[in-house]
């Protein structure tokens, strides 16, 4: 298996074991790359990309345009807060409009699930889902495997909790997916009425305590509560979830084993996690940042190289 | 036809140690040399020739790298490409590189590692070994300066390197389509 199943990187959901295990390869090649003293390679040279943000994002963009720098591709941006979006134009007018200015590749986030299906059946670009509302952000499912397959030696047989606002969470739909493919076993923790129904459909434990979550895993990814999706109240107060789900170093040191910590940030310091266990040496947060470039770097070169 | 067997066994080993020693005549004891060989399949031949000086020149501390040109290549896209480890810990700034690979042929292999080089440094100069020259269709002015065996053969041919190592047995061969 050399080369991807799909053509668009729509969701961890329309790919396969074998393609996850690729890019995963790949992206150790990557890794090796961004470390050296010229962190460029020419693979991409005669491409261009468009980053398409309809929503918000640090991280995610500055990851991606670095990805896509460090492999010699020309990128144009494109921010929805300062664009003709505003004045009414439809998604599909706003890609076609910037795909005849002769683009190869699409990299989008939109608040709408589905967007990037959506894109991929009506344009004529590969098309990179970078978060589509709550359902699928697949590079970070993939960064974050990769991530503790670097500091584990391989995902099968881990047993990894997702901690928070698992409603809201593309990132955990998308690591659900990702990591019971590679053969994890997968728990979600949060609130009940941050808990989609039927989620156990997917094969993953549910655990309400999350001291009972810690102690059964090797590695808990803390989400962020997203408040700007929440639009009725889902519980009490910001000061309540901290105190049943905020993750402190007191907890962390009363566990019987030491787990590795992870985050897609933004992180709310002192909300899902504090300070010192963002900052400890169990976190691996800014690892995932690192990794990200090469995951990335590795999702664009094997969906170019299906562009003949 | 059977394919043909170009070298094998004992007459490669005389050709590594005459490879070896043609590079002594030039790198004295390789205090300012490096050899890089090339993913996936120079680097073999590269680990030889390293055992191989090592040995003659009781020096422990010539340095072996191992250089992926995969991303520097100008068939992406034209064909299926899959990365290899690039393995080098040193810099090659102001260093004679001897670069290695298997066999050449069209020369793209060896354009691409001279791009994928210069992430290491700005080598003093640049010297390549190859164990077989294929001759005929070069795309590029590229030669080698040190050669194990030179051999004609056409486009259709292929040449391939078995080593012990990974195939069990040291053996070049050249195979036409039917093989």
């Amino acid at each position: 298996m050399s080369s991807l199943s799909v053509n668009h990187l729509l969701g961890i959901k329309y790919i396969t074991k074998a393609d996850i295990e690729l890019i995963l390869d790949t992206a150790k090649n990557f890794k090796e790359v961004i470390n050296r003293p010229i962190k460029k390679v020419p693979s991409l040279r005669d491409l261009t990309v468009a980053n398409l943000f309809f929503e918000n994002s640090t991280r995610t963009k500055l990851s991606f345009e670095l990805a896509q720098k460090r492999l010699s591709a020309d990128v144009v941006n494109f921010a929805a807060s300062s664009s003709s979006v505003k004045k009414g134009e439809t998604l599909v007018d706003t890609v076609n409009n910037i795909l005849a200015m002769k683009v190869d590749m699409v990299v989008m986030r939109h608040a709408s699930p589905g967007a990037a299906v959506f894109l991929s059946k009506k344009v004529n670009a590969k098309i990179i889902n970078a978060g589509d509302g709550a359902h699928e952000h697949p590079t970070q499912a993939l960064l974050d495997a990769f991530s503790i397959q670097d500091k584990l030696g391989s995902i099968k047989g881990k047993k990894v909790v997702i901690v928070g606002d698992i409603l809201h969470s593309r990132v955990a739909l998308s690591n659900i997916f990702c990591l019971q493919k590679l053969g994890a076993e997968v728990m979600v923790c949060g609130p009940q009425t941050l808990m989609p129904k039927y989620i156990e459909s997917l094969g993953v434990k549910v655990e309400l305590n999350l001291k009972k979550a810690l102690e059964w895993c090797d590695v808990a990814n803390m989400l962020r509560i997203q408040l700007e999706r929440q639009d009725i109240k889902f519980f009490p107060s910001l000061r309540e979830y901290t105190m049943l789900y905020g993750l402190d170093m007191e907890m962390l040191n009363s566990l019987s084993k030491k787990i590795l910590i992870m985050h897609p940030g933004p992180i709310n310091r002192g909300i899902e996690i504090t300070s010192e266990v963002a900052d400890s040496d169990q976190s691996i947060i800014l690892e995932q940042v690192e990794n990200g470039v090469a995951v990335r770097m590795a999702v664009m070169f094997l969906l170019a190289g299906r562009m003949n | 036809m059977k394919p043909r067997v170009i070298l094998e066994g004992e007459q490669l080993e005389v050709t590594i140690t005459r490879l070896c020693h043609q590079l002594i005549e030039v790198h004295d004891n390789f205090q300012n040399s490096v050899i890089i060989g090339l993913q996936p399949r120079g680097i073999y031949l590269a680990k030889r020739i390293h055992a191989k000086l090592s040995s003659i020149l009781k020096n422990k501390n010539i340095q072996l790298g191992e250089l992926d040109t995969t991303f520097f290549r100008d068939d992406f896209r034209r064909k299926e490409l899959i990365p290899n480890k690039t393995n080098i810990d040193f810099i090659i700034e102001e260093k004679n590189v001897v670069l290695i690979d298997d066999v050449l042929f069209t020369g793209r292999t060896i354009r691409a590692g001279l791009d994928a080089m210069l992430a290491f440094g700005r080598p003093k100069d640049v010297e390549l070994l190859v164990l077989i020259d294929r001759r005929f269709s070069r795309h590029l002015p590229i030669q080698a300066k040190y050669i194990g065996k030179t051999i004609d053969s056409i486009e259709s041919q292929k040449v391939r390197v078995d080593w012990e190592e990974t195939e069990g047995k040291d053996r070049v061969t050249l195979l036409t389509d039917k093989d």
